[in-house]
């Protein structure tokens, strides 16, 4: 069901892997919208009207109501487009708690580990990260394999919640591999998630709104000095 | 109706996390076991249904668990669908979790702060407490939730039993440390909306006796004093003093 033109507004910016999170939603849900690109180091008055508490991105505007925080939006693209494309949570309230908890987990610990790789300013910190991370990522292994029931993704047969939660930061995975030698999502460690990433990025809804890892790093030396 | 004996929670009497649980389930009419968890000692069955985070609440639907606060309220709402906590409408309900993500993420720390910490650190803390305050009596005065008794409108919701279980805190500290957090002239609406949810019967049922959170607070709050010298902004992160407070306040372990 396309949105009348206007009518939905994503205020966010490429790199971000928040923001690659509605986008996917709203993908899967075919709803058309206007990306409105903010610039780097400035936020603009309509970021600033629409989330006063928060001033981040992402922020959906629909009908000039605003939504922030990206998993938040994602349930309410969910909700609002209920009988578009396939539903982003399960039926089943166990289920749905679940992915909810998953969610959480992914925002509230593993993250910050991966972030921790990219900010570690000695070889100690860094390994230390990195161990954090190949353990969270190992609890998401099991995870997948209780929720995907031998599907390909968190979701079953479709993306769902924890699919986006999670595959919303390959891109910068990727980038922290390249740049630190580690290998993140190892075939060895993780088999299961690694075989789910590469579906993930490969999958049409991802792949129009996933910058390029070159793009990425590229971004990463320019603001960050890395 | 499921029968009374396939819902267990594990949980501690002063925290706020497991009392959102158990207002929620009053609110619900539904019948549970409860198990007394000590936040310093684990049981074996919190660390087998929570081995995530080791922490209460956890909530057991014929044996299967259900962690972390606000998945479990909307655990319970989406199970059990009468009278509903949280709003039909996917916006409204966007808003409500938008609030509870404020409420865990900015006010219960905020608030934490103020109990941990003495001197120019707990004015930083105090004022912190405040400006959140302020963005919550804006909403309540001109925003989401104007015109509105609850923040689920007539009845209590979502958002209620997410900032209504924690915000008794705000009187207990203000008397333990003598800071003044909610102040009726400056938050009329939020002290109102407050002093109407401790009236409501499930509440009143919920939330533990003034006097014993008094005692509770001023009996960690002599442990973390006595520990530092007093002149420090915060104080040291004692194993268990800290983490009591944390477990009490904001959910968070260790």
């Amino acid at each position: 069901m396309a949105a009348e033109a206007g009518e939905v507004r994503l205020i966010g910016a490429w790199p971000s892997p928040f923001v690659l999170r509605p986008r996917v939603a709203l993908n899967l849900k075919g709803v058309e919208y206007e990306f409105l690109q903010e610039k780097f180091g400035e936020k603009s008055e309509l970021l600033l009207r629409s989330n006063p508490v928060y001033k981040k991105i992402p922020v959906l505007l629909h009908h000039d109501k605003s939504v922030c925080e990206s998993m938040i939006i994602v349930e309410y693209v969910d909700g609002a487009w209920a009988n578009s494309g396939h539903a982003i949570l399960p039926a089943d309230p166990y289920e749905r708690a679940l992915h909810r908890f998953w969610a959480f987990y992914i925002d509230d610990k593993w993250f910050p580990s991966m972030f921790g790789i990219a900010k570690a300013e000695t070889e100690e910190a860094k390994a230390e990260s990195a161990e954090q991370a190949w353990a969270g990522l190992k609890l998401l292994e099991e995870a997948f394999e209780k929720l995907s029931k031998g599907k390909a993704f968190f979701g079953g047969d479709i993306i769902g919640y924890v699919d986006i939660a999670l595959g919303a930061y390959l891109g910068w995975a990727k980038v922290i591999e390249q740049m630190t030698g580690l290998k993140l999502l190892d075939e060895e460690k993780t088999p299961l998630l690694a075989i789910w990433a590469e579906r993930f990025c490969a999958h049409e809804a991802v792949k129009e709104v996933t910058p390029e890892t070159e793009k990425l790093m590229e971004f990463a030396k320019m603001h960050f000095g890395k | 109706m499921d029968p009374p004996s396939s819902l267990k929670l594990l949980g501690s009497w002063a925290d706020s996390h497991t009392h959102r649980v158990q207002l929620a389930l009053k609110l619900k009419g539904l019948e549970f076991e409860y198990q007394e968890e000590d936040a310093i000692n684990p049981s074996p069955a919190l660390l087998l249904h929570n081995p995530v985070y080791k922490k209460v609440p956890v909530l057991l639907h014929s044996d299967r668990p259900v962690v972390e606060s606000v998945v479990i309220l909307q655990y319970i709402d989406e199970t059990w669908a009468d009278n509903p906590i949280m709003p039909a409408d996917p916006f409204e309900r966007a808003v409500a979790r938008f609030w509870c993500h404020f409420a865990e993420d900015k006010l219960a720390p905020a608030v934490g702060a103020v109990f941990s910490s003495s001197g120019e650190g707990q004015k930083t803390a105090v004022d912190q407490v405040h400006d959140n305050l302020k963005l919550l009596e804006r909403e309540l005065r001109d925003g989401a939730f104007k015109g509105k008794r609850f923040f689920g409108g007539d009845k209590i919701g979502l958002l209620d039993i997410v900032l209504g279980c924690g915000s008794y805190w705000l009187a207990v500290f203000e008397e333990v440390m003598e800071v003044k957090l909610v102040d009726p002239g400056t938050f009329p609406v939020f002290h109102a909306w407050l002093k109407d949810f401790e009236e409501q019967n499930e509440v009143k049922e919920t939330i533990p006796a003034i006097d014993k959170l008094l005692e509770y607070a001023r009996g960690i709050r002599q442990m973390m004093l006595s520990l530092s010298n007093g002149t420090s902004t915060t104080a040291p992160a004692a194993a268990g003093t800290t983490s009591a407070i944390n477990v009490a306040v904001d959910g968070r372990s260790g």
